[in-house]
């Protein structure tokens, strides 16, 4: 059968398609719907048939991300609280500048990182370009604003209510944000998943330091560009099912991490 | 100033003292001597500058004037003040860490800490409930953790911003008699309320505050059967349906 | 609330078990450190045209060399080269490829294989292209101002089809014809491109063949002698880059021109179809 790729019946029929059904030549025209239904097949074939390749690629997207929330985790957090109580001249703009960076486009921070990184660039000795390290690098990048950003804001709306108190038991300004932070910690948590969020979901910032190398720097963000590239939209929507998921099991997790059943009783009036 | 007939050691000198927010005079020229046994209680209406004359005694506000505090004899050391506020800033931990921090914050050594915190939350009444979150209290309980978390540090000067103002009648009670018996312990205690039967009980003086201005400061006696300036009696006379 | 009074406890071990977890994830993610590998700047089309996925096992088997691929345009991978983030740069434009040895980024240049360029059309053919006269097909395009997709990324597959226009006497800078549209993209995003607005693309054979959403695309015109495409294989010059792994990479463009290499090549096929043909020896 002409125009039929050999890889993409390979893919399916691992994933357990029917080879007949794969190899059916396409209708012209057909509709959005059509292509929606068949990739949510997919998706659950992929998933049950446990392939090795997208396991790997799964596993890739999450270590990074991860890795990079936990940098962001450290430094962001820190940070957001610095921010938060820190008097000096020159903090309107650095808060400015957290606030800016943060919509800043994950492919210009891939483009800076693989500058920075690049052989013929400053960084170019640690020999790190292309591997999954320059990618956390600049997912890390990516996150560490947002982070701060949030962070300030949660502990600032924290402060109006308790700073006052928190100074009179002789607590000094990082201090207070630090227990602050400790305070709303439950906030701190959904900052950390929202920047997980914006982690896992980008594309080019891993593109560009990655470079999207089989089996070793590609990630679900990047497969789901390179099949919409080969045309193959029914699998990179199947991906992005998957892509989902994941994410909603991460949610899942961080849920049964909470404490329940905590009640909070509104005692003032 | 009257001194109050116990003991006389001046703790706290404020003479000539003003604070501004802003634009806003919040104290006038404010000239007040606190002395070691004392029970002073701040009385006025809302705006009147009670709550910030008490984070002014705490060191909590800039003001211009003298404010001078006075070595303790025969300890040898500046005294340690704690505040309790209002609405009691508790946070998202246990009470007993609540306690612990309060501790930590004022550099208790760590031997220490641990006693110290069960004392405290014994002598208010909570230390069957020192594993839950401070947070599931009631009001009256958050208050008196408050209160626990102050009295562990071992305070010379306590000071109190309306302890029981936002309490139901019963938590208000508790509080107050928990207060009543804290007092006798013989701590300098500053009170702002403006419940005047708290401030016949528990004070040995009563200041009134009008404006940010000091306008009347009397032994408690003296205080409630003197004639008094106007509007301080209108003052009086209007909260004591209340009282 | 039972659940509250041992809450601290549950929530410890549990988070010490989410923290060993993640930990034991990361260090998994670390132990792959030492084996040998080489980065290969290749472009697109090639990759997405599957011919890696058939070659490289082969070298590695002979080897124990991995081989990873960067795939970009024709420009960003001699990029690449120059900047010494590759230590083997694998393209398919001879000019640009002589030019980049010239510089000194490369000491030679070997040719590999060639394949070749199709154009694909709508079925319906409103410019009457279809044939085996690109430079016809061309020219009847620009007249009739059918739609057509270029690539516009510095690509050798633009490289080609630059050439081709220029063969066939139309001199785009002076007067683009009225349907042409540069997209600045990837194959298959320009082929994307092309099945919806149902124009003509100049396109490899290699990504076309595997190519899924071809709409009422199809081939129009194939078989003229300039449409091949020639690849070479270059290694990096050590005397420019110190850390390029030399003797690594050499292994690689000694191998793929090599009867097992050039054989490997011609064995790799899409639906019978054998799509690159070796031409090393000559």
């Amino acid at each position: 059968m002409p125009g039929i790729d050999m890889q993409m019946i390979a893919y399916r029929q691992r994933a357990g398609g029917h080879p007949q059904c794969a190899a059916a030549p396409r209708i012209d025209g057909r509709s959005a719907m059509t292509t929606i239904v068949e990739s949510l097949q997919l998706a659950l074939r992929l998933i049950l048939a446990v392939d090795a390749e997208l396991l790997h690629i799964v596993g890739l997207s999450l270590r990074v991300s991860l890795s990079a929330c936990a940098i962001g985790a450290l430094i962001g957090l820190l940070a957001g609280a610095w921010l938060a109580v820190a008097r000096f001249p020159g903090h309107a703009i650095l808060v400015w500048l957290v606030n800016t960076l943060l919509a800043l486009p994950s492919v210009v921070v891939g483009l800076v990182v693989y500058l920075l990184l690049s052989r013929s660039g400053p960084l170019g000795s640690w020999g790190i370009l292309f591997t999954p390290k320059a990618m956390v690098v600049a997912q890390s990048i990516l996150v560490v604003p947002l982070i701060a950003a949030l962070t300030r804001r949660l502990v600032l709306d924290g402060l109006r209510d308790g700073g006052d108190q928190l100074r009179s038991m002789g607590a000094g300004p990082l201090t207070t944000a630090l227990l602050m932070l400790l305070h709303e910690r439950l906030g701190a948590v959904t900052i950390l998943l929202t920047a997980f969020g914006r982690a896992v979901s980008e594309v080019g910032a891993v593109m560009v330091v990655g470079g999207n190398i089989l089996g070793v720097t590609r990630v679900m963000t990047t497969a789901i560009a390179l099949e919409t590239a080969k045309g193959d939209l029914p699998l990179a929507l199947a991906l992005g099912i998957v892509l989902l998921g994941v994410v909603g099991l991460v949610n899942l997790l961080i849920g049964w991490l909470q404490p329940r059943g905590a009640v909070v009783r509104e005692v003032w009036a | 100033m009257t001194p109050a007939p116990t003991s006389p050691q001046l703790l706290i000198d404020l003479h000539e003292v003003s604070v501004r927010f802003g634009a806003t005079l919040a104290l006038d020229r404010v000239n007040l001597a606190l002395r070691r046994g004392e029970r002073l209680a701040l009385v006025g209406a809302n705006g009147s500058g009670k709550s910030t004359l008490l984070r002014l005694l705490h060191g909590l506000v800039d003001s211009t004037g003298l404010r001078e505090t006075h070595r303790l004899e025969p300890e040898q050391r500046a005294p340690v003040a704690a505040m309790l506020f209002q609405r009691p800033f508790l946070i998202s931990l246990s009470v007993r860490w609540n306690v612990l921090l309060g501790l930590w914050l004022r550099g208790v050594p760590r031997a220490q800490r641990e006693a110290r915190c069960r004392e405290a939350l014994r002598r208010v009444g909570l230390e069957g409930q020192a594993a839950r979150p401070a947070r599931e209290l009631s009001g009256g309980q958050q208050q008196r953790l408050a209160l626990a978390r102050a009295w562990a540090l071992q305070p010379d000067i306590l000071l109190l911003d309306e302890p029981t103002a936002s309490l139901d009648p019963s938590a208000k009670r508790e509080v107050e008699a928990l207060i009543a018996e804290v007092g006798r312990d013989g701590p300098t205690m500053v009170m702002a309320t403006h419940n005047l039967g708290q401030a016949k009980q528990l004070a040995t003086r009563v200041v009134y505050l009008e404006g940010g201005r000091l306008v009347v400061d009397l032994p408690v006696e003296r205080f409630f059967n003197e004639s008094l300036p106007h509007e301080a009696a209108q003052f009086l006379k209007g909260e004591l349906p209340w009282a | 609330m039972g659940l509250s009074n041992r809450h601290p406890f549950v929530i410890r071990r549990r988070a010490w078990l989410a923290g060993l977890g993640l930990g034991a994830m990361l260090c998994l993610g670390a132990a792959r450190a030492q084996e040998r590998f080489i980065v290969m700047a290749s472009t697109t089309s090639t990759e997405q045209s599957g011919l890696f996925v058939h070659l490289l096992p082969a070298f590695k088997q002979a080897s124990g060399i991995d081989v990873r691929v960067v795939a970009v345009g024709t420009g960003q991978a001699l990029d690449m080269g120059r900047r010494g983030d590759a230590d083997v740069v694998f393209v398919h434009d001879t000019v640009a490829e002589e030019k980049f040895v010239a510089e000194g980024f490369a000491l030679k240049r070997q040719p590999v294989m060639y394949n070749d360029f199709v154009l694909v059309g709508p079925t319906s053919d409103p410019a009457q292209a279809r044939g085996s006269d690109i430079a016809g097909a061309l020219k009847r395009l620009a007249a009739t101002g059918a739609a057509f997709v270029s690539r516009g990324d510095k690509s050798g597959t633009h490289a080609a089809e630059l050439r081709l226009w220029k063969a066939a006497g139309i001199d785009l800078s002076a007067a683009r014809p009225a349907g042409y549209k540069e997209c600045g993209c990837g194959m298959g995003p320009a082929l994307n491109m092309g099945s919806s607005i149902d124009g003509y693309v100049l396109t490899d054979r290699g990504t076309w063949l595997s190519f899924k959403n071809r709409g009422s695309l199809a081939i129009l015109v194939e078989g003229d002698r300039t449409l091949f495409n020639q690849y070479g294989v270059m290694v990096v010059n050590p005397a420019r880059h110190p850390h390029v792994k030399q003797a690594l990479a050499q292994q690689f463009a000694d191998w793929v021109v090599s009867p097992a290499g050039q054989a490997a090549i011609a064995a790799y096929k899409i639906g019978g179809e054998q799509l690159f043909f070796p031409n090393a020896a000559r």
